[in-house]
């Protein structure tokens, strides 16, 4: 494929979008499609994540889910108003010992992992780690349980920071770098089955800890108006404020966009795609493929906590139990692996298409089976039952479902595939 | 610029099969070092073990004095100990210039953030590296290949691209695996032609294991015979052709007199 | 006396109904990782369609179980793992076949299988709604038969506590195993099966019929997948979500067994089934009859447990990090895949 046929692609591609939107516009109004391409924006973000970590190394990462909720979670930390209620009671000092025992647990088990400098046996030293372990643990829990219950029911939650929202965007994406580097650590040198796995579990931890953990999100009672960086529609009415938001991640994209794409026509991208290439021959040429395969990974879940920040601050809300796989992890990997892997402007296609596709397939589902609520009673006599709307709606799971099976089996490339350029 | 390897008392056991046995050698600073020995003799698997493929069970490997057992591939990369692979390991999906211009290791561009932030930086050792990337490509006459995918070529020109590889850093020492596999005739002169010019202009120490007894005879001096694990005998080639213990090692023992 | 009765209930009764559940969904997992090399992401929802297929077997034929005297899901469950485990084939024909021909890499066929979980979930739930449903509801079905056994000590005013359907469960499990044994011991297929998971391609040399292999392994996860979501919905209730709470257990205790190892995944079942319920158990409760005897000055917090019940999920996956980090080949000594 040379590059003018693959240039001539994206063109095609993006302007049947733009067609596509125009018609969207038109159809349900100005002020809904403003708030769709807001989303779909910030899912560009985290499907360029995912598809760097996928397309430039090969790494299956189901946990999206997760790192979308640390972003959420730190933005909500930063920018949300300070609870005084909070600072003003004996929390904060409660919180504080509690971290001190954290830490202490954390050197104590640290320095018996690596008593065995001292000449003692290596089972000794495995069974002594694990046994301060768990008692470190158990210290920690049993005086982290009384200050968060006094929290909860005193000041509620520990509030935020009352920061600037990009603050909270920012420190979201450095939150996710973090917890990718230990997930990493951990798992990438294994196989991609077990990282999917891993990965998984990681993502469920996450949300259960937010759902339950009421001290410190306000769990299912959910933490809300969060604020935005640009006036919200309360101030300057919806079309207004949303153009704004738009403005704003629109941005974002595009400056990661043009970064990534320097990155990846560097000598930084060549040498990625050796070691994708062939891993053995990498590291013979010198290549840390270890260190490198876990840069990828930190800077793809960087991306998707700074999505995950976007999107949940243009919801307003911040809500554990609304982080759902589907919605939250596989819904990416369509948009991924439809707008092709390992191609930035394929992710960003893939991203607003897909999401599209999906917000309007909400309304065109109710449609179509009000339809056949109607026409199934008219000739057949056919009563639906009364849940009838509620299951039309997880159409719409069946169909991503089936959306991934037949990319993968017929253009497992997607629409826009990697566009190499050689060097020299 | 060259550094000899030292491999002392090393011991490999895969489960209960002893494939390296307690087996010593020296490969001379300079020199075109030969390694050969039947099918079993233990060859690849101490090749492997300088190469940093995987650690001794016992015993020790020294490069240019420094201790290296144990050391990964591409930390030995980094000290100047090199390798090839028997089956071209070359990078299917990029052009043999690019094969050769992912070599250096201190390339700024591979930092992600230079690469991001500092691009003219990264654009300087850009061009220094396509200099000595089209330097290696006169050396070994490859010009006409430069821009074709590696994983076109032919078995030969991809052994000439591993080695063109080991000549874009400074590197001291190769260890060549097989290099003759695959390889037509006709190429193959070439291949050690470049062999030696790249030991005599440049200063290469060469460590190569071999079937090819020709290319052995014309390359390596001196010559190491391996068998069951250990070293049997060390010599030059044609000492090692009369030698009647390394003709039993690879034909089993002469037939009884009056065998028919 | 109670409180030991109260252990009993909460953690080996409980830690064995749930870990015979996850051993049966690892055997499946385990056979298609060993002869098909992927991690199957739909299982946990052929466990599902399994227990809905039993489901509308048993609203069909509501009657059937009074015949025998044994719950009517359990009289069913046979059928239903013969059309779990068509279905399975079909799948596999359909979704994962054409992509192992085009020799494409593991990780793309698992995400084939995410897509087929996807698949299931939506059908499943455009069919049934998402309405939880008792498989001893059903009219004309008998009610559940729930033992309840007093110990012949004084003290002992609680009784044990156990319900039909959990000891047939346990009795299922012992028969699956048992046959499973047999099979794969004795038979000239199931000795192919283990060749092919040891060396496919050896195997194929020697003439083995990868084709009826790979059914075969569908046919033996496919039906311990519908046993094991059918008796499990009878232990609990029939939810459309059922599945994907289980997905992650079933992949750690197949991963702790050692991938690919049959009885390593029946261990790990039991090891995590038994982690989770000793982790959430309130320990405090045990050390109640000993109040009087410890000193004043120690306090006994009300409840000592290791992980709150919220967090039970993180059991498993922690179960699982660990065995990663460790030891990758698991309690037997499976595959590192």
């Amino acid at each position: 494929m040379t590059s003018l046929t693959s240039v001539k692609r994206e063109i095609v591609l993006f302007s049947g979008l733009g067609l596509f939107l125009a018609l969207i516009f038109f159809q349900m109004g100005t002020a809904f499609s403003l708030r769709m391409l807001i989303e779909a924006a910030c899912y560009a973000i985290i499907a360029l994540g995912l598809t760097i970590q996928w397309g430039y190394a090969g790494l299956f990462n189901t946990g999206i889910m997760g790192f979308i909720a640390v972003g959420g979670f730190f933005t909500v930390l930063i920018s949300f108003p300070v609870n005084d209620k909070f600072w003003n009671s004996d929390g904060p000092a409660e919180l504080g010992v509690v971290g001190l025992y954290l830490l202490a647990g954390i050197a104590i088990t640290w320095a018996v992992s690596k008593s065995h400098r001292f000449g003692f046996p290596k089972k000794l030293v495995t069974f002594l780690t694990v046994l301060t372990f768990a008692i470190s643990y158990l210290v920690v829990i049993s005086a982290l349980e009384p200050a968060a219950d006094k929290i909860e029911s005193g000041a509620g939650f520990i509030g935020g920071l009352g920061l600037p929202v990009f603050a909270g965007w920012i420190i979201g994406a450095l939150g996710a770098g973090v917890v990718a580097y230990y997930v990493g650590r951990i798992c990438l040198g294994l196989r991609s089955d077990y990282l999917a796995i891993a990965t998984l579990g990681i993502a469920e931890i996450i949300k259960a800890v937010f759902k339950n953990a009421d001290w410190l999100t306000q769990g299912t009672l959910t933490v809300s108006p969060l604020p935005w960086p640009v006036p919200t529609p309360n101030d300057i009415g919806f079309v207004a404020a949303r153009a704004g938001y738009l403005t704003v991640t629109a941005i974002i994209v595009v400056v990661i966009l043009f970064f990534l794409q320097r990155a990846y026509n560097a000598p930084w991208g060549r040498m990625m795609r050796a070691i994708r290439d062939n891993e053995v021959s990498s590291s013979a040429m010198g290549k840390d493929v270890n260190k490198r395969r876990l840069e990828i990974f930190i800077l793809g879940c960087m991306l998707m906590g700074l999505g995950g920040a976007a999107l949940v601050t243009s919801t307003r809300i911040f809500d554990p139990s609304g982080f759902l796989p589907l919605n939250h992890t596989f819904l990416i990997w369509v948009m991924v692996i439809l707008g092709g892997s390992g191609n930035n402007l394929g992710a960003i296609f893939g991203a607003i298409f897909v999401y599209i596709i999906w917000t309007i397939s909400e309304p065109m589902a109710i449609l179509i089976f009000e339809a056949v609520k109607v026409y199934g009673n008219d000739w057949f006599g056919w009563q639906a039952p009364s849940d009838l709307m509620a299951r039309a709606l997880q159409m719409r799971v069946f169909v991503i479902g089936l959306t991934i099976t037949l990319v993968l089996r017929y253009a497992p490339q997607g629409v826009l595939p990697e566009k190499v350029i050689h060097h020299g | 610029m060259s550094a000899g390897i030292t491999v002392s008392s090393v011991s490999k056991l895969f489960g209960g099969i002893r494939a390296v046995n307690n087996c010593s050698l020296e490969v001379e600073a300079g020199s075109v070092t030969g390694l050969i020995g039947p099918n079993g003799a233990g060859k690849t698997t101490l090749f492997n073990m300088v190469a940093g493929a995987f650690a001794p069970t016992s015993g020790q490997i020294f490069f240019d004095g420094e201790d290296i057992t144990g050391l990964p591939s591409n930390v030995l990369f980094g000290k100047g100990l090199l390798r090839t692979f028997q089956i071209a390991h070359e990078f299917s999906n990029m052009t043999a210039f690019e094969n050769l211009m992912m070599v250096p290791g201190d390339q700024p561009g591979e930092n992600i953030i230079t690469a991001c932030f500092r691009p003219s930086l990264v654009r300087d050792r850009e061009t220094e590296i396509k200099a000595r990337a089209n330097e290696v490509i006169d050396f070994l006459s490859i010009a006409h290949i430069k821009n074709e995918l590696a994983g076109n070529l032919s078995g030969g020109q991809k052994k000439l691209l591993e080695l063109g590889r080991t000549m874009m850093v400074d590197a001291k020492t190769v260890l060549l695996d097989e290099v003759a596999a695959g390889v037509n005739r006709t190429l193959l002169q070439n291949l050690t032609d470049n062999i030696q010019r790249m030991n005599r202009e440049l200063g290469y120490t060469f460590f190569v294991i071999e079937h090819d007894m020709d290319m052995i005879a014309k390359l390596c001096d001196p010559v190491i015979v391996m068998a069951q694990g250990t070293v049997m005998t060390t010599g030059h080639i044609d000492e090692i052709r009369a030698n009647p213990k390394v003709i039993e090692a690879y034909f089993g023992s002469p037939p009884k007199q009056g065998a028919a | 006396m109670n409180e030991l009765i109260f252990f009993f209930n909460k953690v080996i009764v409980a830690g064995s109904v749930i870990g015979s559940i996850y051993a049966m969904g690892a055997i499946g997992v385990t056979l298609v990782f060993a002869i098909l090399r992927f991690a199957h992401f739909a299982h946990a929802d052929l466990m599902t369609l399994g227990a809905f297929f039993s489901y509308i077997l048993v609203v069909a034929f509501p009657e059937l179980g009074g015949f025998v005297g044994l719950p009517t899901g359990f009289v069913v469950l046979p059928v239903a793992m013969v059309l779990t485990a068509i279905f399975a084939i079909g799948l596999d024909k359909t979704f994962y076949k054409p992509l192992r021909d085009k020799n494409v890499k593991p990780v793309v066929i698992v995400i084939a299988s995410v897509g087929v979980t996807l698949m299931i979930q939506g059908v499943i739930r455009l069919f049934a709604g998402t309405t939880s449903r008792n498989f001893f509801s059903v009219d004309g079905v008998a009610g559940k038969d729930i033992f309840r056994i007093k110990l012949p000590f004084e003290a002992a005013s609680r009784k044990i506590f156990i319900t039909e359907p959990q000891i047939l469960l346990f009795i299922f499990l012992i028969l699956a195993v048992g046959l499973l044994h047999y099979f794969l011991t004795r038979t000239r297929l199931g000795k192919a099966m283990r060749a092919m998971s040891d060396n496919p391609d050896l195997a194929r040399v020697s003439g083995i019929n990868t084709n009826v292999v790979v059914w075969t392994t569908w046919i033996i996860a496919g039906g311990l997948a519908a046993a094991a979501g059918t008796l499990l919905s009878m232990d609990v209730i029939l939810k459309p979500d059922l599945s994907f709470n289980i997905l992650l257990p079933i992949f750690a205790a197949a991963i702790v067994g050692g991938v690919g190892q049959p009885y390593g995944a029946i261990a790990g079942g039991f090891v995590v089934g038994f982690a989770e319920t000793l982790s959430v158990f309130n320990w405090a409760i045990l050390l109640r009859p000993f109040r009087d005897s410890i000193p004043e000055w120690i306090e006994l917090p009300s409840k000592i447990a290791f992980v709150p019940t919220e967090y039970k999920i993180i059991v498993p996956f922690v179960l699982l990090i660990a065995i990663l980090v460790w030891k990758p080949t698991g309690i037997f000594k499976g595959k590192v895949l």
